[in-house]
């Protein structure tokens, strides 16, 4: 039953993102100053918040393991962040290529994309303590405290072209900015991007705790054999 | 006032030994000698990033003491002991980090004077501003270390998972205290725009220390 409703998210998701594919690319038009390639923001900006959202849900389900102390809640932080820092990198990448063809450059050390970068490497950081210890409790329970202290990362991200003076474009959709900037029919689509990209992490997520699950019952087994 | 006695007693355990004090400044002496190969040390643009410079041989030289901070304890089962006493985690990671902050800030004062003789930089005339930067970074670079040395503590890849992770994570106190540092030593006062870095590095340190002392008894209690 759960496969079933995981296939079926999966299926939403994969033809939501065929259809906004199609939208994108014949349907709407290029932009005045950047062209074709501003099309690329319609995968960018999705991806950061749906990383943001992965995140989010590791924050709350470290949060809720340190009080609970349920392995449920480590492991759907620990598949939210390994799916968000996938989110993540499409992220970063997406925005390098748009800097390579508008900035001539593929990277800028300006603010927003120096702390992307650095909260890809803090997350990174929370999976490589994981792999380091192998008692799962304590594992948990050090990852959760960790996943906490790297959320501060992911909030200074979220501030960074307000604080600092930045190349990076600055807040355009309507509920940071509270006017229209751009076009509202261009604006719907990032919504439904981040839609069908949200769908498509929900999936992954549930794949990920999924394996998470048989592992620990392979080790369960594991445990018993070596006991017999 | 536990934690003074905590932090008092590691300090004299490193200054009976002196292990990681020894070993942490002369891996800063040799930071700074190998960066006179990577830049022409007599040249005007060194004040430019005099900050930069100084901060990453903290940092490196930083590392090495935190990972000591709770390693150790690990001989005998002292840390079994320590956490088993009615020493409050929060009152022992204070002891620790208080140490740890008194030993890098040593450390610091001795790398100063040595940075402005081989890299010609004047450093006397903004030497109190300057101090109240170093304590600020400094604390922000011990408070988190300090924790990350009790998180990594019974790994057996501790001195690797240490920079690892507390590198990027300290990069707001780092990227603050260099570039105040580096308007401190190019002779100039801080204000204007740049009290946004002097914010940053006071909320780095506020937040971290406030979510630190929360979560420290978590990590240590097992």
């Amino acid at each position: 039953m759960e496969k079933n409703i995981r296939i079926g998210i999966g299926a939403v998701a994969g033809l939501l993102l065929l259809r906004n594919l199609y939208v994108i690319l014949f349907n709407l038009p290029d932009e005045m100053e950047q062209g074709p390639i501003y099309r690329i923001f319609y995968y960018h900006l999705p991806a950061y918040f749906t990383a943001m959202c992965c995140y989010m849900t590791a924050l709350v389900t470290s949060v809720l393991y340190l009080t609970k102390r349920n392995l449920r809640y480590d492991a759907i932080a620990m598949s939210a962040t390994e799916v968000g820092l996938a989110f993540a990198a499409v992220n970063l990448i997406t925005g390098m290529i748009w800097g390579r063809v508008i900035w001539g450059i593929w990277w800028a050390w300006d603010a927003r994309l120096t702390w992307a970068l650095i909260c890809w490497l803090v997350y990174f950081g929370y999976l490589m303590l994981r792999q380091a210890i192998d008692d799962p409790t304590e594992r948990a329970k050090n990852s959760a405290v960790l996943s906490i202290f790297s959320f501060v990362s992911v909030a200074i991200t979220y501030k960074a072209i307000e604080w600092w003076r930045t190349q990076h474009p600055g807040p355009v959709l309507s509920f940071r900015t509270g006017q229209q900037l751009i076009d509202p029919e261009m604006e719907r689509m990032v919504y439904t991007n981040f839609l069908a990209l949200l769908l498509l992490a929900f999936v992954m997520v549930t794949v990920r705790l999924n394996q998470e699950n048989l592992q620990r019952q392979i080790d369960g087994l594991r445990r018993r054999a070596h006991a017999l | 006032m536990i934690f003074f006695q905590i932090a008092a007693k590691d300090l004299r355990s490193e200054l009976r030994t002196k292990e990681s004090l020894n070993a942490s400044l002369s891996f800063a002496v040799v930071i700074l000698l190998l960066f006179s190969f990577a830049f022409d040390p007599s040249g005007e643009a060194v004040a430019e990033f005099s900050g930069g410079l100084l901060w990453l041989v903290f940092a490196f030289a930083g590392a090495l003491i935190l990972n000591r901070s709770f390693a150790r304890e690990l001989p005998n089962d002292c840390l079994e002991v320590l956490i088993a006493s009615p020493v409050s985690g929060a009152q022992l990671f204070l002891g620790k980090s208080v140490a740890s902050f008194v030993l890098l800030l040593c450390i610091e004062l001795i790398c100063l004077p040595i940075f402005g003789i081989f890299y010609n930089i004047t450093w006397t005339p903004k030497f109190w501003p300057l101090l109240g930067v170093f304590l600020l970074g400094t604390w922000g670079m011990t408070i988190l270390g300090t924790l990350f040395s009790a998180l990594t503590v019974n790994l057996s890849l501790r001195e690797l998972m240490l920079p690892m992770l507390l590198y990027p994570m300290m990069i707001p106190a780092l990227m603050s205290a260099m570039r105040l540092t580096t308007i401190l030593l190019s002779g100039n006062d801080i204000g204007g725009d740049d009290l946004v870095w002097l914010r940053l590095l006071i909320g780095f340190d506020v937040v971290f220390t406030t979510l630190a002392l929360a979560l420290v008894e978590t990590i240590l209690v097992r």
